[in-house]
């Protein structure tokens, strides 16, 4: 074998022996650092004093970059997801991540004036609660959980729990309800989600 | 009717349904159990009626008329009020820690916080410790039961539904004031409905007015949001979405 050959084979085969426990292990330690860093984003947008239709886009970008926007999408529609086709799913998911970031954007000017702190994170099944509290201005504290997986190959947050209340489950049932509203109709809902939030 | 004999009766009202409601049903963890959906549909549009017509623009007139700092004083004096009823729920579910908190608390800001108008407690540490009938029926062991939506109060089930009765009866400054005091912690709680009301109108006509289906967003926020105070593990929550057949928690 020569040398170059010998080199290849090792780097490859020490890559087949490190990529699978590299992949598997999310540790506490890197999903709270995931969390800080949408924490840190989201402060920085509290604090900026921005339009609501720049913190609309500051949302989207925090949401996009630290969200696994498909796996969330998907959840929302359900079961509903495996009858439809993969261009009709990107077109629901893109729609779904407009939709979200325009509903959940525009509150973001409540949150002026206050801040978010990491707590601590810990193991559940498969994945990581990152647990947070929000301090606002003239509110008791509350708490806001994420949950973090890497299954979609980087640690990414599907889930954000505000004292009890998962925005993936609200949306499950908000997504259902507009989708039985049309039917079943795939591209309708696509088509309002355009507009709606 | 005595007022002593009100609690008791109450009691002995809530001890007899409740005690026939866990027969019956008892999976309270997860899903949702909404057999009476037609009765509740119909109450909850009589909600958002009265919300649109009366709630509403009482409340933002209310909202508009008081400075911030005007409605977090009502809203202390109402959480003040209701600090007795907390009490006696802590001593019921034996949470002994919190009674004594709570009584604390109430002592301090009685005199202190002029009558409860302000809150001096919360900053030495003495927050208030929430608690509600529902809660110790829960601790208690009575299961949920079905999701109901009651007139003018919204969201509940059948166990706090019942709960909310308990409180009223057992309020001592309902049972043990008479007229006209014992109606100024039913005038405090409304101002401060109305306060909250005004505080989280976005949020609100979110739900009522901007979903889809705001019945079925209402049931489902409201039954997560006392799952977790009631310290219930939401099994549903943490269905696993990247499950190897990604379809199966659907």
């Amino acid at each position: 074998m020569k040398r170059r050959e010998f080199i290849a084979a090792l780097s490859a085969l020490s890559v087949a022996v490190i990529a699978p426990t590299g992949a598997l292990a999310l540790s506490d330690a890197q999903a709270k650092s995931l969390v800080d860093n949408v924490v840190r984003d989201i402060n920085k947008v509290i604090s900026s004093g921005k339009s609501v239709s720049g913190m609309i886009k500051d949302f989207e970008r925090i949401f996009v970059k630290y969200g696994d926007v498909p796996i969330i999408a998907r959840s929302a529609l359900g079961a509903d997801a495996r009858r439809v086709s993969k261009s009709q799913l990107n077109a629901y998911t893109k729609a779904f991540q407009g939709y979200m970031s325009r509903k959940y954007g525009r509150r973001f000017e409540e949150f002026i004036g206050g801040r978010i702190e990491v707590k601590g994170a810990r193991r559940v099944k498969s994945f990581h609660e990152v647990k947070t509290t929000a301090y606002l201005k003239g509110q008791s504290p509350f708490a806001v959980d994420f949950l973090v997986s890497d299954k979609s190959g980087k640690p990414r947050f599907f889930d954000m729990i505000i004292e009890g209340i998962s925005l993936r489950l609200t949306e499950k049932e908000e997504i259902g309800a507009m989708l039985d509203k049309r039917k079943g109709n795939i591209d309708l809902l696509t088509k309002d989600l355009k507009k709606a939030g | 009717m005595s007022h002593i004999a009100r609690p008791a009766l109450a009691l002995a009202f809530v001890l007899g349904v409740a005690g026939c409601a866990t027969e019956q049903v008892n999976l309270s963890t997860g899903g949702i159990y909404d057999p009476y959906e037609d009765n509740n549909r119909r109450t909850h549009q009589f909600n958002k009626d009265l919300d649109r017509l009366v709630v509403a623009p009482m409340s933002n007139g209310y909202g508009k008329s008081t400075s911030d700092g005007l409605r977090e004083v009502f809203g202390n004096f109402a959480s003040h009020l209701a600090l007795p009823n907390d009490v006696i729920n802590n001593v019921l579910q034996g949470e002994l820690d919190a009674a004594v908190q709570n009584t604390g608390r109430f002592a301090m800001n009685t005199i202190v916080g002029f009558a409860g108008f302000f809150d001096p407690a919360s900053d030495v540490g003495m927050s208030q410790i929430d608690a509600d009938f529902g809660q110790t029926l829960h601790v208690w062991g009575f299961a949920e039961g079905p999701y109901v939506e009651m007139p003018f109060l919204g969201p509940s089930n059948s166990r706090d539904s019942i709960g909310v009765f308990v409180d009223i009866a057992l309020n001592p400054f309902i049972v043990i004031l008479q007229d006209p005091q014992q109606y100024v912690g039913i005038f405090a709680y409304i101002l401060d409905s109305m306060g909250d009301r005004y505080e989280y109108d976005t949020v609100i006509d979110s739900i009522l007015y901007q979903s889809a289906d705001s019945y079925a967003q209402t049931r489902s926020i409201y039954l997560q949001n006392r799952r977790y105070q009631l310290g219930m593990s939401a099994e549903d929550l943490y269905l696993d979405p990247y499950s190897d057949d990604p379809y199966e928690d659907f």
